[in-house]
């Protein structure tokens, strides 16, 4: 089975924003895999080890993703193409358009990505790949079962449980739950090193500038507003459960 | 610039939910004058209509087929796009839920247009729309503009103004969607899990717990405060990790972003990933038995102390005031 991992390297989860000249500053910030894009490479990694086939991931950034690939590569997918190239740094609009086409020549059974980016947050990169490829797609997905030509996935719906299938070719987003994602064994970086990262230019990929011109463009970035200290309660529990009632009720209005 | 706008009602169990009038709300500012109109799409929910009138759509479209009783993204794309077929809008908002989420940029796609995701705030700039929207989870807002022949935009519930109830009574059309046979993903099952009936997207009061509940019984005393006040129950990685509770319930920058009008954190210290999931709340209180715990730096009132003496303290109290 041929699986195709769409990932994104995002600041770690721990990292604080900082604006420089209205920008988000990356000086000294850790980069990782998406966490919900580390799921799907672990999912992918986990077909081929059952079903055969390979994992190739493909990715869109600067050539400080490669960190990121590397990784991946180290968790145990095949190869991977990176699309190193400033004309592909647009907006959801650009990066699904250039994945697509990216994606569309290749063999393909199933494409796995992470449901959104920790990030933009947008959610919006994969359902776009999919429709693009005409493929369907399964969001949010916390089980996948392959059975034949078929996926069998349990996704998240707002806490219920959904029980979806489909036939293959498939795209499916992950959700937190699906797995447990590997750290890199020693082996595993070692083997990464020799693994293929194929750079390709949008320019290769026959893709119309109109087409793939970003939609949004930021008008600003703000931090949100820094807030007062607030109010520690003093006294026994009931006092303190007193005194915080009647200030949610007096004071903040909320209940 | 005069805009039609549509507006993709969002449902739970059949009823509409608030995120639907506050995306009218936002509807109205976008039109500039120009129409707005909801889509209803469901089964055996055309009553709901007179709902969505009465919050300012001067049209509603509404659906009733039997494959509507259950989401399917096709399905709904179909409705969708039939319904701006009818109405040509040069916007279409969404709920940013399950559904919203996953079909919005289906039509997005397919229209080959920008989508803001996940808004939280709507102005006009001359003939721009400016939408406002959490980055990195909330640790920092970006105002985009989308440009191009349609906007798609989805609406965080709990942060717009919903429209207001008016005299007006817009128009409802009955929209015989067309749906095509060969539909690829099908629903088998769907579980339906006893989380507490409170949506956490949505809610109003959210109580949630950390590492310091301590055990998966541990939530029991948070469950009870949370069933006095009509509130969700909430749960940072730490607890989900431990097992304690379902990944459906964690809030952060991996989980939900929530932005109630009232958090109670119980247990929880403030990793910064959990503090993007929810720091933008209205009003925080943080229940801690580590005065030091960063938690206490967002909180508006904080109580030093063990969560398993002060939750019932305050369930107790809640139960005196609200029973």
């Amino acid at each position: 089975m041929n699986i195709i991992v769409c990932m994104k390297q995002t600041f770690d989860t721990e990292a604080r924003i900082v604006l420089e000249n209205g920008a988000v500053k990356e000086d000294g910030v850790q980069f990782i895999i998406n966490p919900y894009d580390e799921y799907a490479v672990e999912e992918a990694i986990k077909l081929k080890e059952t079903a055969g086939g390979s994992v190739t991931v493909v990715t869109v950034g600067p050539a400080r993703v490669e960190e990121a690939i590397r990784t991946a590569l180290a968790m145990g997918a095949d190869e991977a193409i990176h699309v190193e190239d400033e004309a592909a740094f647009g907006d959801e609009v650009t990066v699904s358009e250039v994945l697509a086409a990216v994606i569309k020549d290749r063999p393909y059974d199933l494409i796995i990505a992470g449901n959104q980016a920790v990030d933009d947050g947008s959610g919006q990169v994969a359902v776009r790949v999919a429709e693009l490829l005409g493929v369907p797609h399964i969001s949010t997905v916390t089980k996948l079962e392959i059975n034949g030509g078929e996926v069998v996935a349990e996704r998240d719906a707002e806490g219920d449980t959904e029980i979806v299938t489909a036939p293959l070719p498939v795209l499916v987003t992950a959700q937190q739950g699906l797995n447990e994602p590997r750290y890199p064994s020693l082996i595993g970086i070692r083997k990464a090193s020799k693994k293929p990262i194929a750079k390709v230019a949008v320019a290769e990929l026959d893709l119309d500038a109109q087409a793939i011109a970003r939609r949004s463009s930021v008008v600003e970035i703000v931090l949100p507003a820094a807030k007062g200290a607030g109010r520690v309660l003093e006294g026994d529990t009931g006092a303190r459960a007193q005194a915080l009632f009647r200030e949610l009720r007096q004071t903040s209005k909320v209940l | 610039m005069k805009r039609n706008v549509l507006v993709v009602a969002d449902l739970r169990a059949n009823q509409l939910r608030n995120v639907s009038f506050e995306a009218l709300g936002a509807a109205r500012i976008i039109a500039d004058g120009g129409a707005v109109a909801a889509l209803l799409i469901g089964h055996e929910v055309s009553g709901l209509a007179a709902s969505l009138r009465a919050h300012g759509a001067d049209q509603v479209y509404a659906t009733d087929r039997e494959e509507f009783g259950q989401y399917v993204p096709d399905h709904y794309a179909a409705a969708v796009e039939q319904a701006m077929e009818a109405f040509a809008p040069q916007a279409v908002l969404f709920a940013h839920s399950a559904i919203g989420r996953d079909v919005a940029p289906m039509v997005a796609a397919r229209h080959q247009a920008g989508q803001a995701s996940d808004v939280i705030h709507v102005e006009l700039a001359g003939d721009d729309v400016i939408f406002t929207r959490p980055i990195y989870a909330g640790k920092a807002f970006v105002k985009v503009n989308i440009a191009g022949d349609l906007i798609v935009a989805t609406i965080r519930p709990n942060n717009l103004p919903a429209h207001e109830e008016t005299g007006a009574l817009g128009n409802v059309t009955n929209l015989a969607v067309r749906l095509s046979g060969d539909v690829s993903t099908h629903v088998r099952d769907v579980l339906k899990k006893a989380v507490s009936g409170v949506d956490l997207s949505e809610a109003k009061i959210i109580v949630s717990g950390g590492r310091g509940v301590k055990s998966a019984e541990g939530f029991a005393s948070l469950q009870e405060l949370a069933a006095v006040l009509g509130a969700a129950v909430g749960a940072s990685r730490g607890a989900c990790d431990a097992g304690y509770c379902d990944y459906s319930m964690q809030i952060g920058q991996t989980g939900k972003v929530v932005t109630p009008d009232l958090y109670i954190a119980c247990g929880i210290s403030g990793a910064i990933q959990h503090l993007a999931g929810m720091s933008n709340s209205k009003v925080i209180v943080a229940i801690n038995k580590d005065p030091e715990a960063p938690i206490f730096k967002v909180a508006d009132y904080g109580i030093v102390g063990d969560l398993f003496e002060v939750v019932p303290a305050l369930t107790e109290e809640a139960r005196k005031l609200f029973a």
